[in-house]
């Protein structure tokens, strides 16, 4: 149903209708698991490089300033290239990886290639936000530095770190649409395929829907539990 | 330990200097410092914001590496140690701070506990000893609650209990009490009078606080512009303060009424 043919009412009422549901149904699943694993993958990985740079960090605790600032650049330049860019760049390692270059497989590594170095980024001023005062008095107390790295700095930021996530599952969410175009499958590779090839519009309505919802949602869970925390700690 | 004044110090400073370039310039924060501190005594030490009394507190756990000098704590050259006999000997220094610092993720319990639990000490022992300190320091029925949830006094004891849990010989007061009211400004000090009286516990308390130093110290020093420029016990410098130094000490105090009319929290 394109636009130039009906109304927006009818495409409306159609983007509601079981038909176009039954299209978008598997869409969701791929979405979903794609979103998912990208997600875990950046979680980890981004997780660690953040709580790397914030450990060499020159006002850190392991102060390396050298390999601080190549580690910064590298992640700075991987930041400034395009997703695009980066998902056709990264056809050759999917290809490597997963023995193809198109597929729901293969797209979550050019996702999480992408998202990592944003979420270390992230992480890095999250920690950052802990105060000084703390971690000396953890150093009072004779913590070594993994200590006051898994002890004190994560837990203590822990409402800012788990913002930071949410932030990174929904531009995970949003690369999956763009990945779409390449051939990941999902509901981006619906509203594009349906709604933009071929002028279906009341898909690419519906593609509209869920990813506004699932935004909403990831965004209201991640405050709901960051307050959570906060008001157990009686920080609210 | 070559003279018998050395044998009596239990914490003792020797020509420690100290400086930071903010600016790329050389600012001299302690020029020279001289002290002794006598085992089982709390010893004063006030000075102005900005006299250097809190980066010579650091010196003594090395939360700040000092330029030169030297400092031994019950005979022990802390400027000698290697990382891993500093985090061992740090656990024989307690310290407090003006913003209490405690770690507002764990539970009052867990904060007094984490200086153990990073040893790895036994569960049922870490409980047995957090109870005892707990007990010490008046909170028993706060043991569950977060610290965001406490009041500045009872934060402050918190972090009494967690610098005494693992039994130091000392304990380094930074600003303990300047965040707080007068009224319970007099509670810490009373506590930390009681526990300097029931283990022996040598306490070098920094401050701002004429009255702090006045109502708890046998000994005391004034810090000026990186220089003592007074030391000896609080009755003899309160009563006859000597001529020069004296005039300055009332300086000092001129000085500290209005600081603290100006601005409370000086730091």
């Amino acid at each position: 149903m394109s636009l130039s043919k009906y109304s927006l009412w009818e495409v409306i009422l159609a983007s509601f209708s079981g038909e176009t549901w039954a299209y978008i149904a598997p869409a969701i699943l791929e979405t979903l698991y794609m979103t998912a694993v990208s997600s875990l993958v950046v979680l980890v990985f981004g997780f660690l490089l953040g709580v790397l740079l914030t450990a060499l960090n020159p006002e850190g605790l392991l102060p390396k300033t050298g390999i601080y600032k190549v580690l910064g650049w590298v992640i700075n330049t991987l930041r400034s290239l395009p997703q695009v860019v980066m998902i056709v760049l990264l056809i050759p390692v999917s290809r490597l990886l997963v023995g193809k270059s198109y597929g729901t497989n293969s797209c979550i590594i050019a996702i999480s290639a992408c998202c990592i170095p944003m979420y270390a980024r992230l992480v890095e001023s999250s920690l950052l936000e802990i105060s000084k005062g703390k971690i000396e008095a953890a150093k009072s107390i004779g913590s070594n530095s993994f200590h006051i790295i898994s002890r004190v700095v994560i837990p203590e930021t822990a409402p800012s770190l788990i913002r930071g996530f949410t932030v990174e599952i929904i531009s995970v969410l949003s690369m999956t649409a763009l990945a779409g175009m390449f051939g990941a499958g999902g509901i981006g590779d619906i509203a594009v395929r349906f709604g933009y090839q071929r002028f279906q519009h009341e898909k690419l309505f519906a593609c509209l829907y869920l990813l506004i919802f699932f935004v909403q949602l990831l965004q209201f869970l991640g405050n709901v539990i960051s307050k959570h925390i906060l008001k157990k700690r009686g920080l609210l | 330990m070559q003279s018998d004044q050395k044998e009596s110090a239990y914490i003792q400073i020797e020509q420690l200097n100290k400086s930071f370039y903010p600016d790329g310039q050389e600012l001299k924060v302690l020029k020279g410092i001289d002290l002794n501190v006598r085992k089982g005594e709390i010893f004063g030490i006030i000075g102005f914001s900005g006299a250097g009394k809190s980066t010579l507190a650091r010196c003594i756990n090395r939360l700040e590496e000092p330029d030169s000098g030297r400092i031994y704590v019950g005979g022990v050259d802390i400027l000698s140690l290697d990382k891993k006999e500093l985090l061992k000997e740090r656990k024989r220094i307690g310290m407090i701070f003006q913003t209490f610092n405690l770690f507002e993720s764990m539970t009052v319990f867990d904060n007094i506990a984490y200086p153990l639990a990073i040893e790895h000490v036994k569960k049922s022992e870490i409980r047995k000893r957090v109870l005892e300190v707990a007990e010490l320091v008046g909170l028993t029925d706060k043991l569950k609650i977060y610290p965001g949830r406490l009041s500045g006094g009872q934060k402050q004891r918190v972090g009494i209990a967690r610098a005494l849990v693992n039994h130091p010989d000392v304990l380094l007061s930074d600003e303990a009490t300047s965040a707080l009211d007068p009224q319970t400004t007099l509670q810490i000090l009373d506590l930390l009078k009681e526990i300097n009286q029931k283990s022996g516990i040598t306490i070098l308390m920094i401050t701002h606080e004429l009255d702090a130093i006045k109502y708890s110290c046998t000994r005391m020093a004034v810090l000026e512009d990186g220089r003592f420029i007074e030391q000896g016990l609080v009755s003899d410098i309160f009563n006859n303060p000597r001529s020069k130094t004296g005039e300055l000490f009332a300086t000092v105090m001129r000085e500290f009424a209005q600081t603290e009319f100006r601005d409370g929290e000086a730091i």
